[in-house]
């Protein structure tokens, strides 16, 4: 499924004193097999772009009869999320959204029945109890929790690290196609990050067709993503491959945007008269250091 | 979001009633109530409107704004005045023409009834705005801080005052906080399918578990980290401590009571010798 | 001289099954800044509320410029050992900054003149003069973290301890956070510790410990410290990624020399490939 939004604006609060212009006038095309990323600084628009992508908020005419469409496109796959006729439930199914911080939505008694909610709010009619327990089962054993050992667990009983998968596996139990999650990784420890980024790698792998991350971390948007959108003030200021945006390290420190480390090397290095090209993956960068000539050391 | 949603904040600009002791505006607003109920007639209940005007004004916030704080109570206030204007009868005329303008089974729509439901909505309307003013012209902190000093006597009688404005004063630093959070649950939850809002009453008691139960955690959460960082800044309840905001009367204060002694009195005198009575 | 903060074989644990401190020994010199990194769960908070007896050890002792921690010293010890916390949304009680930020000194009774002053202090310290009246709720998640820092300064604390008080901020705020921070150290002269698990911050620090299972397992300078890359997985940590790059490069034949930041690394490289 592909997405494509043109000229979509938003406005939280619309028609009071408090309304604020959240996106203005946003075009983006995110293709199926991606692993996208969406970054900004806080208050640039990108949370409130994602969660169009499930229909959390809506453009006025899918919610308004007889609101006339104003050129606005924005659809995932076939389903067109301007027009109110569509059917958002069937769309969510389609596109998982894991919020910051996930494990504050977890509260059943026990891992099992907590992944198996957004499965059973989903089906079509009530679900054999074999059927549930096949796609749990399958579920928690993707984000790499043992299956019979946390299934009775409380999720509160789990480490910080664990009820985040747990959480992670609520959404993806419908196998939905596309995976949409805001800052997966923040608050976990070094290594909590690294699992998490490997994880949402072996889903894009085995479980879903697109990944798009919300993200503050540059290195990991480097390190992980196909293109990446960077969004400032409502506007989406470019869409490009990484290896093509952190070529752009002035214009991305004057949007007050961070780059990542391998981009700051690179421009320290150019500062020195070394020229590297590479795709901003420290991996790049160090093959590529090497072929320089790193023997004559 | 739901945070903007106007819930009685503090407009924030200078004024003179916003400059006001917060105990006095307390004690303005419970008088102001009392004239409220007190008026009988029309012209009375147009008095207090008047004075309710001046001190919108006076406190410089846009009348828009005041006003859009009756829309929570709208529902109220409307079916009561439909309940008056269709049930209460009377025979008592206010202008030429018949006491009884319609009548239809147990419907009755008499001039009584259309007088009684324009006073009891009018009565409303300055009750709810009257106490926004407070709310928007006097923060929080103020706010509890006035009611910690009016409750004062209480403690003569052990009344935790001082622990009670505590509580109140983070209920409202909480209620934006709760309220975002809320929202974040909903949304992650309806992305999980859950159906919030449709069903009927047993299934949607049903369909809020999973929004209460995350959200009761994160506020007991919440709770415990806000008490180890009120400790950690030697929190210890209300004895020795010295407060940063000391409330003093000033002529302003006597100014706004000296107009308030006079609503009242008015108000009274009007009730002892009517003018125009229902 | 006595060190300002001192954890004497100090034992504490949550219960059974839970977690475990057994023999922690630990100080920190007057005015000194010290990083301790740790994976989540290693003890690093536990160490935090120790302190300032927010938690009670079970055995050993804790001593604050020489003076051991005791119930009855509770508060003599807070006001000299300020704590600030993870979640910026949960540590302030009052919805303006001012009024928070008088919080503290309020419940040490200080005279009205003197907490006004305090107050005026605090917020210069930590670059927030401007927003005195604000309201918290309007505020960036820095800017919060910063006037909770400013909360516990209006009590003139000789110590400063910020357990993961950066994990929840954008990278602007933990900018902003990291400045205020050497600010402090270096210009007030307050001895902080900086609880965190963003390797990069240790690099402010003169020294860092490294926490496991409720125990110093290291502690040296930071830039030997992130030496010990091996050592350091152990502990379910990992290098900050210029010292990997670094490594990395190392391991393919290019001989830099060890470096953390950005400009030494790349006039090494730029050595050997010129």
């Amino acid at each position: 499924m592909r997405i494509v939004a043109e000229h979509l604006s938003y406005t939280y609060n619309a028609g009071t004193p408090f309304a604020a212009k959240a996106l203005d006038d946003v075009s983006l095309t995110i293709e199926e097999g991606e692993f996208f990323g969406v970054i900004g600084q806080t208050g640039s628009g990108k949370s409130t772009f994602v969660q169009h992508l499930n229909g959390l908020l809506r453009t006025p005419s899918s919610l308004k009869r007889g609101k006339k469409k104003d050129g606005t496109v924005l659809t995932v796959g076939g389903f067109d999320l301007t027009d109110r006729k569509t059917d958002f439930r069937a769309l969510r199914r389609q596109v998982g959204m894991v919020f910051q911080y996930p494990e504050n939505q977890l509260f059943a008694e026990t891992v099992f029945s907590d992944v198996a909610f957004g499965y059973k709010n989903f089906a079509e009619k009530k679900p054999e109890a074999g059927e549930v327990e096949r796609a749990v089962r399958d579920a928690i054993s993707v984000v790499g929790l043992d299956y019979e050992r946390v299934k009775d667990m409380s999720p509160f009983e789990l480490s910080g690290g664990q009820k985040r998968r747990a959480a992670i596996a609520g959404v993806i139990v419908t196998k939905p196609e596309i995976l949409v999650l805001d800052e997966p990784a923040a608050g976990l420890d070094p290594l909590g990050k690294r699992e998490v980024m490997a994880l949402l790698h072996k889903l894009k792998e085995s479980w879903c067709k697109t990944v798009v991350i919300v993200s503050h971390d540059m290195d990991e948007v480097a390190e992980n993503c196909t293109r990446v959108a960077v969004f400032s003030e409502g506007k989406v200021q470019y869409v490009l491959p990484p290896a093509e945006l952190f070529r752009r390290t002035e214009e991305l420190l004057r949007l007050g945007l961070d780059i990542p480390l391998t981009a700051k090397l690179v421009r320290a290095l150019g500062q020195r008269g070394v020229t590297v090209d590479c795709d901003f993956t420290a991996e790049d960068l160090v093959r590529k250091l090497l072929a320089l000539g790193g023997d004559q050391c | 979001m739901l945070k903007d949603v106007s819930f009685g904040q503090y407009y924030p600009v200078r004024s003179f009633v916003h400059s006001l002791d917060p105990r006095l505006k307390i004690l303005f607003l419970i008088g102001y109530i009392v004239a409220i109920f007190l008026a009988q007639e029309l012209l009375a209940l147009g008095i207090c409107a008047a004075v309710l005007l001046f001190a919108i004004l006076l406190a410089r916030i846009p009348l828009g704004k005041v006003l859009r704080a009756v829309k929570g109570v709208l529902f109220l206030v409307l079916f009561t005045a439909a309940v008056n204007i269709f049930f209460h009868g009377g025979d008592k005329v206010y202008w030429d023409g018949p006491a009884l303008l319609w009548e239809w089974k147990i419907f009755r729509v008499t001039q009584a009834g259309i007088m009684l439901s324009v006073f009891l909505v009018l009565r409303l309307f300055l009750l709810v705005i009257g106490s926004s003013l407070l709310t928007y012209t006097t923060t929080p902190v103020s706010l509890t801080d006035g009611i910690e000093s009016l409750l004062t006597p209480l403690k003569w009688v052990r009344f935790p005052v001082h622990e009670l404005a505590l509580i109140m004063s983070i209920a409202l630093r909480f209620i934006p906080i709760l309220m975002d959070e809320t929202e974040r649950i909903m949304n992650a939850q309806k992305a999980r399918g859950a159906s919030l809002d449709s069903g009927g009453p047993a299934k949607r008691v049903k369909a809020i578990v999973p929004v209460l139960i995350p959200l009761l955690l994160s506020a007991f959460r919440r709770a415990d980290e806000l008490g180890d960082a009120m400790d950690a800044r030697c929190y210890s309840g209300g004895k020795n401590r010295t407060k940063y905001k000391k409330l003093r009367f000033s002529w302003r204060d006597l100014l706004a009571f000296a107009l308030l002694a006079a609503l009242i009195a008015g108000i009274v005198v009007m009730y002892i010798f009517p003018v125009f009575p229902l | 001289m006595a060190n300002a903060l001192e954890y004497k074989d100090v034992a504490f644990s949550y219960g059974e099954g839970g977690f475990r401190m057994e023999h922690l020994n630990f100080s920190v010199a007057e005015g000194e800044l010290v990083a301790v990194l740790g994976h989540n769960g290693s003890g690093k908070s536990t160490l935090a509320r120790l302190a300032n007896g927010l938690l009670t050890p079970d055995g050993g002792e804790i001593s604050v410029f020489g003076t051991v921690l005791r119930e009855k010293n509770l508060f003599d010890i807070r006001k000299q050992v300020g704590i600030v916390f993870q979640n910026p949304d949960s540590q302030a009680v009052a919805s303006i900054v001012e009024d928070d930020v008088a919080f503290g000194a309020e419940n040490v009774g200080l005279p009205r003149k003197e907490i006004g002053e305090r107050i005026g202090y605090a917020l210069r310290a930590v670059g927030m003069e401007e927003y005195r009246t604000a309201t918290i709720s309007r505020l960036s998640g820095g800017q919060k973290q910063r006037v909770a820092i400013a909360g516990v300064l209006a009590l003139r604390p000789k110590i400063m301890i910020l357990d993961e008080a950066t994990a929840m901020l954008d990278p602007r705020g933990r900018r902003e956070i990291a400045e205020v921070v050497k600010q402090l150290n270096e210009r007030e002269g307050i001895t902080v510790l900086l609880i965190t698990h963003f390797m990069e911050e240790a690099l402010l620090c003169s020294r860092a410990v490294v926490m496991n299972r409720g125990e110093i397992v290291m502690e040296d300078a930071p830039a030997n410290i992130f030496r010990r890359g091996e050592e350091l997985l152990t502990y379910q940590l990992a290098l900050p990624r210029i010292g990997e790059i670094a490594n990395r490069l190392r391991a393919g034949g290019m001989n830099v020399a060890d470096a953390l930041d950005v400009d030494t690394l790349a006039e090494e490289i730029a050595k050997c490939v010129s």
